[in-house]
């Protein structure tokens, strides 16, 4: 009898206490909420400032979170989606199931970007990296490329967002031409790959001369492992970007902490988290600056689509892309 | 008679009926969340490419382990055992570590073109459908080998000393002893493999050098992630599964019981050839030794250096993943073990569909319908581990199956009638009849079960919480953040931990057998 009385005791000492921490729940991918990703950090910050119990749901790659968005349509536990990139913008516009963030924030971005529903918290420029041991005279361009010998490995863009990224830079870059530039590279492919990690270890095992991956792939190596040998080559058509976006979703219960949360990504605490956490550019640059090797690889030029011409411009690159491939 | 069989008679097709409706239904919610079912072009390309590789895969995979098998049947060597354990080890690696393994032999810059180039040869290309092939042929010969081995091993001991006695040369061995067992063994592992090949994904891809090598799997995703596309979605699915069917139909009218009849479970080996024969097997022995052995050791190489500092949350992900496999080899060994013994009585088409059919479903069309039908009703994430326990005994039942029915087939053609007018049964007739004499293909069965259990992503990817992850999402997640040696070390715990529980239970079945 008097353990049920403890127990109902404390049940009334807890409920309150509960009802008064609100939850905000941030779908993302996986990588942001690993241990070793920006995902610990971001949460201890926020939580410190907002009375409130920050959840992150992680939902595999930035393309499964659109799809997991879709799937779960209004009826969705989460608050805020993170970690959307510019090639799904366009579709996920269209879903609907944003709201707008009517924020208009400062950006350290090399092009102009705004858009209603989605705010940028990282982003990067694609790029071939190669170890600078064994390509000495890297490409400056996709023709001077395919003109070569090296041997590239790049992914898949029916299953992979770089690989989408790299499909839209070829045709931003050469538009018309595009296929005629993807047939020249076919015999410089020594494959391609389902997703960019696969990609990135046939390269670091000697697959390939070159990957796709990003400018700031070679500050990782030379942060974390000590090693300046990787390096991103420049090329003259300039370099596609991705820009990593934040949405708040127009079904969620918490619409004031969602707003707070957004405001929270491009703050100083959440911005200084992502260089080396994600290794991309971070939206809003700390007043730390940027680490080591970030100002290595810079393109003079930045390439671009607009969400709606990156979902237009999709279906027919990808058709112009397995006809020129197909062996 | 059916008084007699009662419990099992109900049990099984039950069994059955839920398995089926574990592939249906969720085949059924993503269907109806989409519009229309149309397919185009590059989808059936996708379907033409599924199919010529899975068969090419099934057809020398299952030819390359017969003389395999065979040597480990007729020969006494020392290493013999540790040989047949290794058997399990190349079928538990997680798709990705076992092409890097591969790479490092059959790479550009691996072992086999270094040797090339040293003797001043031109070097060789894995990429393309061949590739594709020797990637499968990799994974798949050794289930392939031990399935075929444990035929070989079940034949009775008085047939073979007959043949002796009767003075048969190896011709007369092979076509009355050896041939069919074959044709009853040969079907069943060759569909099981061309299943698995027909959903096969990263392998297909990476290997295959380019998209004319893209896979049903492949056009799903593309369907479900970037078009968001479920109707295409289900009916790749669909058209998945219908091929696994015809598959399973063909396995199944090209099966004959072999009938050798009872024995008194003498040890005896086959006649052991000599002459060329002794070096034929040698020859394939050490062929498929080094073709097993030399990718492994290349996993082994890659992953212990950074054994030494990996992130904490490996050890946590480690125990879910030791759970999950624990709990799925126990539900699937059940299970398997039920349909079988029912099948064994008489052909019964619902539980060989029910068995086969989980192997051609799409992981990925199977979660997201999973998702669909359990968001109304609970937050996905708070089932994350149970749903994965029950993908898993789904996926892996197929296995068990083949691996169980020709066992329990013998079982009940050699021991049935005489259990039966002893009135053996229930309890007392799976002590002391079916579990000793099948301990054996249990103990097999039950650590491919929990190996596979614990390499399973598919499904854990859509419904793990912030601290749900298991170890092959963490070395997933790993080797998306650049953090490759330390992705490299977290497999190399999962491909240890999955051998071990292996290891484990076949040890003890064949322990408990001998």
């Amino acid at each position: 009898m008097q353990k049920h009385l403890l127990a109902a005791g404390l049940l009334t000492l807890a409920l309150p206490a509960m009802a008064e921490t609100p939850v905000l729940t941030v779908l993302t991918y996986d990588s942001f909420t690993s241990e070793w990703g920006p995902g610990p950090a971001v949460e201890k910050a926020f939580e410190e400032t907002c009375a409130c119990d920050l959840r992150f749901v992680p939902a595999g790659d930035g393309a499964a979170l659109l799809a997991r968005i879709q799937l779960e349509g209004a009826a969705s536990d989460a608050d805020v989606v993170l970690g959307l990139d510019t090639s799904l913008t366009g579709a996920a516009s269209a879903t609907q199931l944003f709201a707008p963030h009517g924020k208009n924030p400062a950006l350290n971005l090399p092009v102009d970007y705004a858009d209603p529903l989605f705010l940028p918290f990282d982003w990067g420029w694609f790029a071939f990296v190669y170890d600078k041991t064994k390509v000495t005279e890297p490409p400056k361009s996709f023709e001077a490329l395919a003109a070569s010998d090296l041997k590239i490995v790049i992914q898949d863009p029916r299953s992979s967002t770089p690989g989408l990224g790299l499909l839209l830079w070829v045709k931003a870059a050469y538009g018309d031409r595009a296929g005629e530039v993807w047939k020249a590279l076919s015999d410089n492919i020594v494959t391609v790959t389902p997703g960019w990690s696969e990609a990135y270890g046939l390269f670091l095992e000697g697959e390939a001369d070159m990957v796709l991956s990003y400018t700031t792939s070679p500050a990782y190596h030379l942060i974390a492992e000590s090693d300046d040998s990787k390096a991103a080559a420049l090329f003259d058509e300039g370099h596609y970007m991705q820009i990593e976006v934040a949405g708040k979703l127009a079904a969620t219960d918490q619409p004031e902490l969602a707003d707070k949360f957004l405001d929270f990504t491009l703050t100083d605490a959440f911005q200084s988290a992502l260089p080396q956490t994600n290794w991309m550019y971070p939206a809003v640059t700390p007043a730390s600056g940027l680490p080591e090797g970030f100002d290595s690889f810079r393109p003079a030029k930045s390439l671009l689509m607009t969400p709606e011409e990156a979902q237009a411009a999709r279906d027919p690159a990808l058709a112009e892309w397995q006809a020129a491939l197909a062996r | 008679m059916a008084s007699r069989a009662r419990p099992l008679t109900l049990a099984a097709p039950a069994l059955a009926a839920l398995l089926l409706a574990l592939v249906a239904a969720p085949l059924a919610a993503v269907g109806w969340r989409g519009a229309g079912l149309s397919l185009g072009p590059a989808d059936w390309a996708a379907v033409r490419f599924s199919v010529t590789q899975a068969i090419l895969s099934a057809v020398f995979s299952t030819l390359l382990a017969i003389p395999v098998a065979r040597a480990l049947a007729r020969r006494r060597f020392t290493g013999r055992t540790a040989l047949i354990t290794l058997m399990g080890a190349p079928f538990l690696l997680p798709a990705v570590v076992a092409v890097l393994g591969l790479l490092a032999v059959f790479g550009r810059s691996g072992l086999l073109n270094q040797l090339l180039i040293a003797l001043g040869l031109p070097p060789i290309s894995i990429y393309g459908l061949h590739g594709v092939v020797l990637a499968h042929i990799f994974l798949n010969l050794p289930l392939a080998t031990r399935m075929i081995l444990q035929a070989w091993l079940a034949l009775p001991s008085e047939r073979i000393r007959l043949a002796q006695s009767l003075g048969f040369g190896p011709g007369e061995t092979f076509r009355h002893l050896e041939r069919p067992m074959l044709r009853e063994v040969l079907p069943g592992v060759a569909l099981v493999i061309l299943v698995i090949c027909l959903t096969s994904f990263a392998v297909v891809i990476t290997l295959g050098g380019g998209p004319s090598a893209t896979t049903i799997e492949l056009a799903i995703y593309q369907a479900v992630r970037f078009e968001f596309d479920l109707g295409k979605a289900a009916a790749l699915a669909g058209v998945q599964l219908a091929l696994g069917t015809g598959a399973a139909l063909a396995a199944w009218f090209l099966t004959r019981p072999a009938g050798f009849g009872a024995g008194l479970d003498r040890e005896l080996r086959l006649t052991a050839f000599g002459g060329w024969r002794l070096w034929g097997d040698a020859v394939a022995l050490t062929a498929a030794g080094l073709f097993l052995a030399l990718p492994l050791a290349a996993v082994l190489l890659r992953g212990v250096p950074g054994l030494a500092d990996l992130p904490a949350s490996v050890l946590p992900a480690a125990g879910r993943s030791i759970l999950v496999a624990l709990a799925s080899a126990l539900l699937t060994t059940t299970t398997a073990l039920t349909l079988a013994l029912a099948a064994a009585r008489r052909s019964r088409p619902l539980i060989e569909a029910a068995a086969t059919l989980p192997l051609a479903t799409s992981g990925l069309v199977l979660g997201t319908g999973l998702f669909l039908l359990i968001q109304p009703l609970a937050p996905p994430t708070t089932l994350a581990l149970p749903v994965t326990i029950l993908v898993n005994v789904a996926l892996s039942l197929p296995y068990l199956y083949r691996i169980l029915l020709p066992e329990t087939r013998a079982l009940h053609e050699d021991y049935g009638r005489l259990a039966d007018s002893l009135s053996l049964q229930g309890w007392p007739r799976l002590r002391w009849l079916v579990l000793p004499r099948l301990a054996r293909p249990l103990g097999f069965g039950a650590g491919i079960a929990a190996a596979l259990s614990m390499g399973d992503l598919g499904v854990i990817a859509l419904f793990a919480g912030e601290h749900q992850a298991t170890l092959p999402l963490v070395v997933s997640q790993l080797t998306g953040a650049y953090r490759m040696e330390a992705a490299a070390s977290a497999a190399l715990i999962l491909v240890t931990l999955s051998f071990a529980l292996f290891w484990a239970f076949d040890a003890g079945g064949r322990r408990a057998a001998a």
